[in-house]
């Protein structure tokens, strides 16, 4: 038999479920369907998609990197200072994005701590995608690593792998799928990112202007084409969603 | 090869020192309670936890080295075989290259799992990987083995079956063998040497026998009061070495070598011939009297020699005492057969 659901609680649920569907509808409602073969093709247009696609591929490479051993670090091992790393890690999931752009600009910018002269660069806007999108990966690959019994990589040492080889030849397959998953996630964050780029990084065409800061560019001047690249946007979200299936879990499990 | 070693590991509130010490092809059993230390003492010889003290094997103290410096075969509980590879790969894993598949190939055939050669672990059965697990540990020709509990996550009859190939392996093997076992059937079917620990602590290290005849503690008394006859099993019945018979309970499969463990509490002792149910009797002279907690473990000699664990009043009753002649008995069901 099946259980019976409060109504209470499924009204709230439909409601729900069609705010989160209505402004997709809209898009796809309203996208001058007609006019996307003249709309996308523009020089501009291919310009920002192919830096949106730099960037946010540059960001996911340094995530990784980076993302993956400090993941590993914390689901293997116990060092001072675990919990404000893990902490640091996390902050720029909740800091407003703007906040990050900020913070870079005082790390990075030109008067910066260190002072590399990213800001108002495309390395700077590669940055600050990775900025807010590492979370989202090292989050990920450390669950999946905590998930895999050490004793794999003990194993691994008893049969003469120092704890890297270990690490690449048992550890990083089993893990692969959640590494995926991370990858995914992160790219899409670093794919959307607009706050901490358009702050840190600027608006200027070829340079830092990548797709959503196109999308925002252009929505006074030409509403139709404005749509038209969020439909862009929305299809390669909705492609890394169907990508994503069934990538959760780990494998042998 | 030989194995020395003082090994001081120390995790929270635990401590455990032990020092052990086994010459070449000897098979150390490592017995105990629960969190008494024996898989923090296997992990300290293989380098996975950090320790104090030493570590010589052949001579050479290993106490420094990382694990993947000391050619220790370890097989952790439930055989912990790679996911992602399959039983050859998993074999071939510490040895590498074209050579490794060669001699992962050649263990494979020689654990009866040649035909399991592509398969990944989540497709093998608890023995079979049990058998590709200790296979991966001995293709590197470790110069110390070290099982942990290799027979306890199996069924009764995976377990009848990995016994026989660990038993058929640990004789062709020249290293130092450490079994942790829950068994006391394991620890005479497989041991040189019974080594008991306690709190981390080393309570007794003596022959099989010798820890069945006067065990150190109640636990160990508990665990290893199992008699063991070596003989040869035939239908229904055992013939042991150096004299007597047993009955069985049920004939086994194949005529051949075994050794049937009878539990010292299920060997009782009578003044005369006793007329009951059970299937064994025979006459023994009473050897030793050794107190274990409240109860008497009774060295009886016989064909065969047998250990009966009785109650302090039954030795009054009986007017037990060395040098009488009485009847010892077991019933078949009591009886648990090892083929060889």
């Amino acid at each position: 038999m099946k259980s019976r659901t409060p109504a209470p609680m499924a009204v709230a649920a439909a409601v729900g479920v069609c705010f989160l569907a209505l402004p997709l509808l809209g898009i796809l409602v309203r996208a001058p369907w007609s006019d996307l073969g003249r709309l996308l093709p523009s020089d501009a247009t291919l310009t920002a998609l192919r830096l949106s696609m730099e960037c946010s591929f540059g960001a996911l490479a340094i995530s990784l990197v980076v993302g993956v051993p400090i993941a590993w670090l914390l689901a293997r091992r116990d060092f001072a200072g675990k919990g404000l790393v893990r902490a640091l890690v996390t902050v720029p999931l909740v800091l407003p994005p703007v906040v990050g752009g900020v913070a870079l600009l005082l790390a990075f910018g030109r008067r910066g701590l260190v002072p590399l002269h990213l800001a108002f660069t495309t390395w700077g806007a590669i940055a600050a995608e990775a900025f807010v999108a590492m979370p989202f990966l090292v989050l990920t690959v450390e669950g999946a690593i905590a998930s895999v019994d050490d004793r794999y990589e003990q194993v691994a040492a008893t049969l003469g792998s120092s704890p890297l080889t270990a690490f690449r030849r048992v550890t990083l397959p089993l893990v692969m799928p959640g590494i995926a998953a991370g990858s995914a996630l992160a790219w899409a964050r670093a794919l959307g990112e607009f706050g901490a780029t358009i702050t840190f990084a600027g608006n200027l065409p070829g340079q830092t202007q990548t797709l959503p800061l196109d999308v925002y560019t252009t929505l006074d001047r030409d509403p139709d084409a404005a749509v038209a690249l969020s439909l862009v946007l929305l299809a390669l979200s909705v492609g890394v969603l169907v990508a994503l299936r069934g990538r959760w879990r780990v494998a042998g499990r | 090869m030989t194995l020395e070693c003082t090994v001081e590991v120390s995790v929270g509130e635990f401590r455990l020192t032990s020092a052990l010490s086994a010459a070449d092809g000897e098979v150390l059993a490592l017995v105990g309670p629960n969190g008494s230390g024996k898989s923090t003492l296997l992990r300290a010889l293989a380098g996975l936890v950090p320790m104090t003290g030493s570590v010589h094997v052949d001579g050479r103290d290993l106490a420094a080295a990382p694990p993947e410096a000391r050619n220790v075969g370890w097989v952790p509980q439930n055989a912990a075989l790679f996911p992602h590879l399959t039983a050859l790969d998993n074999v071939a894993y510490g040895i590498g290259g074209r050579r490794g598949r060669d001699a992962a190939r050649d263990w494979l055939r020689r654990l009866d799992v040649s035909d399991l050669e592509t398969r990944k672990p989540a497709q093998l059965s608890g023995g079979q990987a049990q058998r590709v697990a200790l296979a991966r540990a001995l293709a590197r020709r470790p110069r110390l083995l070290l099982l942990d509990e290799p027979l306890s996550a199996l069924d009764v009859s995976a377990r009848v079956d990995v016994r026989r190939a660990l038993r058929t392996h640990l004789a062709d093997y020249d290293g130092v063998t450490v079994i942790v076992t829950h068994d006391a059937v394991d620890a005479v079917a497989f041991a040189d040497r019974v080594v008991a620990l306690e709190a981390g602590r080393v309570v007794q290290d003596a022959a099989p026998e010798e820890v069945t005849r006067a065990p150190r503690t109640w636990w160990l008394a508990q665990l290893m009061g199992a008699n063991a006859f070596a003989g040869r099993a035939t239908g229904a019945s055992l013939a042991i070495d150096g004299g007597g018979t047993l009955a069985l309970a049920e004939p086994v499969a194949t005529a051949g070598p075994a050794l049937g463990v009878v539990p010292a509490h299920a060997v009782t002792l009578h003044r005369e011939r006793p007329r009951g149910s059970a299937r064994n009797a025979w006459p023994v002279v009473v050897r030793e009297l050794v107190p274990a907690g409240a109860r008497v473990r009774v060295q009886c000699e016989g064909r065969p020699n047998v250990v009966a664990e009785v109650t302090s009043e039954a030795v009054a009753d009986l007017r037990l005492g060395d040098g009488e002649q009485v009847w010892a008995s077991a019933k078949a069901t009591e009886v648990t057969v090892v083929l060889l």
